[in-house]
This record gives structure tokens, C-alpha cells and sequence, in this order.
């Protein structure tokens, strides 16, 4: 197995780690806020998409990482 | 995956004297075309007085951009009507450079060339912000409008006191932070917009190689979802900084 092909499974492995429990935590609050003020559904899924899209960022920082190692 | 022609940069298609047009650059200067089409049509078509029928077109577009005007309302209350022009074309140029390298010949359709002994294939069309170019130019855009809003709304003197700050050391060190978070701004909305278009890519690519039939449509779907999301995200997160940026601090 050649290193570079290590290099890029951990790039992506372990870059969403983070970004995988950030959005879990992200619905959770969402879920918690619709539950107790179902009047306000629809801005706090608009906050929540936001949210969602800043953590998944992350994320993709690490993708574009591991396309790097893997095509150049 | 031998056979797959992945390339992280956009591949020049043709020269003008010493500039290199990419594929994407092509492909977004098609998109260009088709907005500022379509924005004659509706322009053209608009009703001369309060009564005569609306076309099909213009409804339309007048939907969109009310809805989009609503929505945006609620986020950036009184700078709004200055900001709208922006936000909108960043919206829809986003949207539809997303929608358009999801176009079936995107990709596929190209031409073989030598590089120095072997044989590479070039694409013809490249999904505009698969390109690392487009999306950082459109983060400086974006950046850019925000430091001259927020230097003609605050002037200049409390947007350097931003930054620069000699009250005590903590805001000194806050005020560096908040000069290198700007950068990071810019490097942010560029990789995050770039990342999602250019692995979705890759990913259909990829679905397509493995298994050509049916698999690849909820991928698809998934694309242009994201392609949505996207645009909505880098809109948003524009709109928010020019608010956050143009209000007095208390």
C-alpha cells in the first residue's frame, strides 16, 4: 500500500470527524428549539441550514485536501 | 480509475494571444450570456401600466425575486434596498453555474491533446465554479463590497479602530484577529464554494464510471440540491457580514 493512498483515506477519515459530530449537535439544538416554539419552525430552520453549511465547510476543507494529495 | 480524467484545475481550451480561456471560464461566460438574456427579455416585457397582462416570463421572474426580496428583508432590514442588486446576481449566477455542470456533455464532451508523449483528454465544458478562480474572484467580490459598505456606512475612522486598536492589549490582539479573520473570510467562502461543486463533480464522475445506469440519479438530485444550498449559503453569509460590518457598535 503506497503511503500517498494512506495520506489521503486519513485526510478525509478523520477531517469529518469533527465536522460530522458539529452537525449532529447543530440538529439537535434545531430539533430542541422547534420542539419548544413550533411557531418559530421556519426561521429556526433557515438559522439551522446556515449552521449546517458553516460546519460542513470544515468538512469540505478537508476534502479538497485529500483531492489535492490524490490528483496533483 | 485509470481511464477517469480528473484535474483539480480547469484545462485551457483555446489562447488569445498569451491569456489561457479554461473550460470554466467558457462555461461562465455562457452563463453570463444567458442571465443578461433573460434580464432583457424580462425588462422588455415589463408592463407599461398597472393593467396590461403580465407574460409568463415575467411572472415568473417576479416571483423569484420577491420571494428572494422578502427573505432577504428579514435578514438585512434597512441596508436591503442598497444591497439587493448584489446579492441577487450573486445568487443567481451561483445557481445557475452550479445547475449548468450538471448538463449532460459537461464534461464529456472534449477533445484529445498531447502532453509533451501522451495523450490527455480535454473536456470542453467545466462547471464554472468547479474552477478555483471563480469562486475566490467571487469571494473578493463578496469581501470587498463588505469593507467599502462598511467604510462608507461607519467611516473610516471606526472601520481602522476595528482593527486597530491601542485601548487596552486585549483589544489590541482582538483587533488582529479580526484582520486575519477577514482573510480567512475570503479563503472560506472560496474553498467552501469550490469543495461542493468540485467533489460533487467528482462524485458523479465517479458514480458514472462505476455504475452508468440509474445509480448516479440520486446523486443527481443530490447535486442540484447542493447547488442550491450553496448559492443560498454564500448569499446568506454576505448579506450577514455586510450587516454585521455596517452596524454601529454600542
Amino acid at each position: 500500500m503506497e503511503l500517498k493512498d494512506l495520506a489521503v483515506a486519513l485526510a478525509i477519515g478523520l477531517g469529518t470527524l469533527g465536522p460530522g459530530i458539529g452537525i449532529g449537535l447543530i440538529g439537535k439544538g434545531a430539533m430542541e428549539a422547534i420542539g419548544r416554539n413550533p411557531e418559530a419552525g421556519n426561521q429556526i430552520t433557515t438559522t439551522l441550514i446556515l449552521g449546517i453549511a458553516f460546519a460542513e465547510a470544515v468538512a469540505i476543507y478537508a476534502l479538497v485536501i485529500a483531492l489535492i494529495i490524490k490528483f496533483v | 480509475m485509470k481511464n477517469l480524467h480528473i484535474s483539480v484545475s480547469a484545462e485551457p481550451i483555446f489562447h488569445i494571444g498569451g491569456l489561457k480561456i479554461t473550460n470554466s471560464l467558457f462555461m461562465s461566460l455562457l452563463v453570463t450570456f444567458f442571465l443578461v438574456i433573460i434580464a432583457i427579455f424580462v425588462y422588455f416585457q415589463t408592463p407599461k401600466s398597472g393593467k396590461s397582462k403580465k407574460s409568463l416570463l415575467f411572472l415568473f421572474s417576479e416571483m423569484i425575486i420577491e420571494a428572494f426580496y422578502n427573505f432577504f428583508r428579514n435578514i438585512a432590514g434597512e441596508i436591503t434596498d442598497r444591497l439587493f442588486p448584489l446579492v441577487i446576481t450573486l445568487f443567481l449566477f451561483i445557481i445557475f453555474s452550479n445547475w449548468i455542470g450538471l448538463l449532460p456533455g459537461v464534461g464529456s464532451i472534449g477533445f484529445y491533446e498531447y502532453e509533451g508523449q501522451e495523450i490527455i483528454f480535454v473536456p470542453l465544458f467545466r462547471g464554472p465554479n468547479a474552477d478555483l478562480n471563480t469562486t475566490i474572484a467571487l469571494a473578493l467580490i463578496s469581501v470587498g463590497v463588505t469593507q467599502y459598505l462598511s467604510i462608507k456606512n461607519l467611516g473610516i475612522k471606526i472601520y481602522l479602530a476595528r482593527f486597530i486598536n491601542f485601548k487596552n492589549p486585549i483589544k489590541f490582539f482582538v483587533g488582529i484577529l479580526e484582520l486575519i479573520s477577514e482573510f480567512a473570510k475570503i479563503l472560506s467562502f472560496s474553498f467552501r464554494l469550490f469543495g461542493n461543486i468540485f467533489a460533487g463533480e467528482v462524485l458523479l464522475m465517479v458514480m458514472i464510471f462505476l455504475i452508468p445506469v440509474l445509480v448516479p440519479v440520486p446523486f443527481l438530485i443530490l447535486e442540484v440540491f447542493v447547488g442550491f444550498i450553496q448559492a443560498l449559503v454564500f448569499t446568506m453569509l454576505t448579506t450577514i457580514f455586510v450587516v454585521v460590518a455596517t452596524q454601529h457598535h454600542d
